[in-house]
């Protein structure tokens, strides 16, 4: 189990400094002169010169990089280009808010879509199986602001029953904050339902067949209680991976859905930064998202071996 | 009839029911219908158009649906017009070009370069396939979207550099894809018998275990053309992607959905966004029909 732990931590190491190389060689392509963005076009060359200087841009890329990786391993993100202000007081709140989003879409789209993947894998090939299939595979196809359109123009606008807006106001209540975040994460729901959906029910569909589950019924043990204790219990496990490697996938909805809903999120931030070629808020937004995903994953894998025996005892892996 | 000739005939046969099952799924054809009303459109769009869905009517500003022009009483808005007033009808006629150029050209530079990729590194293994699948693991790591917006933002926002930053993009996850089914060939004995014969590396890669890995190379496509539209129209949403004054359907919800927040201007922008929802589904489908027909 130590072993699989610490395999996995340095995999994700590995990974993790390999995207920090990414995100820089990303962003250090964005041909702009920030030291003349800063001061503008009134500034004399020399100015220019002097803050190129300050901030190490006259420096070769790999020096700027491992600059740039100094400061990070001591929690320093920047300065915002734009703003002024430390990058890292900008994004953690934003962090907060789009996890606080996330959560309530976690919260709503997992029991119901493995409720709904069950209840296809029962009654495999039927109408319903069809309905629940083909919507999820359809909302989850579908780009997160189409979605969210519909669902402002119908619950918002013709039916005046949520607000369109994902801000609340100053001193709210945790039922306002509720309110406000149900259309936006009602968006989320709807992109990840199918996905999560299909894995429940080709795990429900595999464990139906399985050889213990026709022994348990043969024994006379209830229905109810084969599906819980027997079928649920070995066909949740790959749903728990699928949830947390759409982690990524759901940050980067977030992006389009904070902006629909202008909602004061990570997303909203780095599309503004993308916008403003605000490149230390851009640098800073992509690797949080990259962190937060990798530690999903991390914690995923965690879950997964914890609950499958065949793992945990370090058996086959 | 030499052994060859034989093979080929039964090929040939197999594919011709191949086509044959698929011209009688339902989903399959359903799907074709949907898109092939939008890339008629995307031809002739302009031609159905009622009028120019460039001209902005200045006294016509979000008038709602079956309104008459102020100035001319000839010109009926029958889908209303937009906060510049442009004839939305005319708009979501001539709104798939853009991404109908772009999401086809992204899949297909993703398919080439991931099937390369992928035969690459599922034959040769070793350091090659180490190194690069850690490296496509990093990149897979951030959401696609973010990747995009950063690439453009670097790179300049053009059709083309869309098309090639989406097929990179794609191409990574395409090459696992491949990747997989060339695992599954390269051990068996056909492959060994072409290796025996002393034939190259590139000759076994593309003409003995190509041919036999087409049938999930298809369906990866299908399903990549169907993330493409939906990558290429979240861009261009957020402003990244196709560039005013493009009549692309989400500029056009790009453009007006910061209306509603005034009141029920649902016209501006529930026809474009409805246009993309069926275009989706139409590619959605297709995939589907494929699926069920090349599995079986």
């Amino acid at each position: 189990m130590l072993r699989f732990l610490l395999r996995r931590l340095a995999l994700a190491l590995v990974t993790l400094v390999l995207m920090s190389v990414l995100v820089f060689a990303l962003t250090a392509v964005i041909p702009t002169d920030v030291a003349r963005n800063v001061l503008g076009n009134l500034a004399s060359p020399a100015e220019v010169a002097t803050l190129r200087h300050h901030l190490g841009l006259d420096q070769p890329v790999y020096l700027q990089y491992w600059a740039w990786v100094k400061k990070l391993a001591h929690g320093d993100l920047g300065t915002s280009l734009a703003s002024q202000e430390p990058v890292g007081n900008l994004l953690f709140p934003a962090m907060k808010n789009s996890l606080k989003l996330a959560a309530m879409a976690f919260v709503i789209v997992v029991p119901l879509s493995i409720l709904g993947g069950t209840l296809a894998a029962l009654r495999r090939g039927r109408l319903l199986d069809r309905f629940i299939t083909v919507t999820g595979l359809s909302l989850t196809a579908m780009p997160e602001f189409v979605t969210s359109i519909v669902l402002i123009v119908t619950f918002g606008i013709w039916k005046h029953w949520l607000p369109i807006s994902a801000t609340t106001p100053d001193d709210y209540s945790f039922r306002t904050l509720l309110t406000y975040l149900l259309l936006p994460s009602l968006a989320l729901v709807a992109v990840l339902f199918g996905y999560i959906a299909r894995i429940t029910r080709a795990g429900v569909i595999e464990a139906l067949e399985a050889d213990y589950t026709r022994t348990a019924r043969l024994k006379g043990v209830r229905g109810r209680t084969v599906l819980v204790r027997h079928v649920l219990r070995n066909a949740l496990l790959p749903t728990i991976a699928v949830v947390a490697t759409q982690t990524g996938y759901l940050i980067g909805g977030l992006v389009v859905i904070e902006v629909m809903f202008n909602y004061d999120g990570i997303g909203k931030h780095i599309k503004e930064a993308a916008y403003n070629n605000d490149i230390t808020l851009l640098q800073g937004g992509v690797l949080i998202v990259g962190v937060v995903y990798l530690t999903a994953t991390l914690i995923a894998d965690l879950l997964y071996s914890l609950l499958n025996p065949r793992i945990r005892q370090g058996g086959a892996s | 009839m030499s052994a060859v000739a034989a093979a080929q005939g039964v090929r040939s046969q197999a594919r011709r029911e191949t086509l044959w099952r698929l011209l009688r799924s339902p989903t399959f054809l359903v799907g074709t219908l949907i898109v092939g009303f939008w890339i008629f459109c995307a031809f002739y769009g302009s031609k159905l158009a009622p009028y120019d869905p460039l001209v902005q009517y200045d006294n016509d500003i979000t008038v709602p649906p079956g309104s008459t022009s102020v100035d001319d009483r000839h010109v009926h808005f029958l889908f209303g017009t937009d906060q510049l007033g442009r004839d939305v009808l005319s708009r979501v006629l001539t709104g798939a070009t853009d991404t109908l150029r772009i999401a086809p050209a992204a899949t297909l530079v993703g398919i080439v370069g991931g099937t390369v990729l992928g035969l690459l590194m599922g034959y040769f293994r070793g350091w090659l396939d180490d190194v690069l699948g850690r490296a496509i693991d990093a990149f897979l790591a951030l959401p696609l979207l973010i990747v995009a917006i950063t690439a453009l933002t670097g790179l300049g926002h053009s059709n083309r550099t869309l098309v090639l930053v989406i097929g990179f993009a794609f191409s990574l996850t395409v090459s696992r894809t491949v990747r997989a089914a060339v695992l599954a060939e390269r051990d068996l004995d056909y492959i060994q018998a072409a290796q025996l014969r002393g034939e190259r590396a590139p000759y076994i890669l593309f003409v003995e275990i190509l041919p036999n890995i087409m049938g999930p190379i298809i369906v990866e496509a299908t399903v990549r053309l169907g993330y493409a539209i939906f990558t290429v129209a979240a861009l261009t949403f957020l402003g990244f992607g196709v560039q005013p004054p493009s009549p692309d359907w989400s500029l056009q919800v790009a453009d007006n959905f910061t209306l509603l927040v005034q009141g029920d201007f649902a016209w501006t922008v529930l026809p474009p966004a409805l246009a993309i929802a069926s275009l989706v589904v139409g590619v959605n489908l297709i995939a589907d029909g494929l699926q069920e027909t090349l599995d079986r």
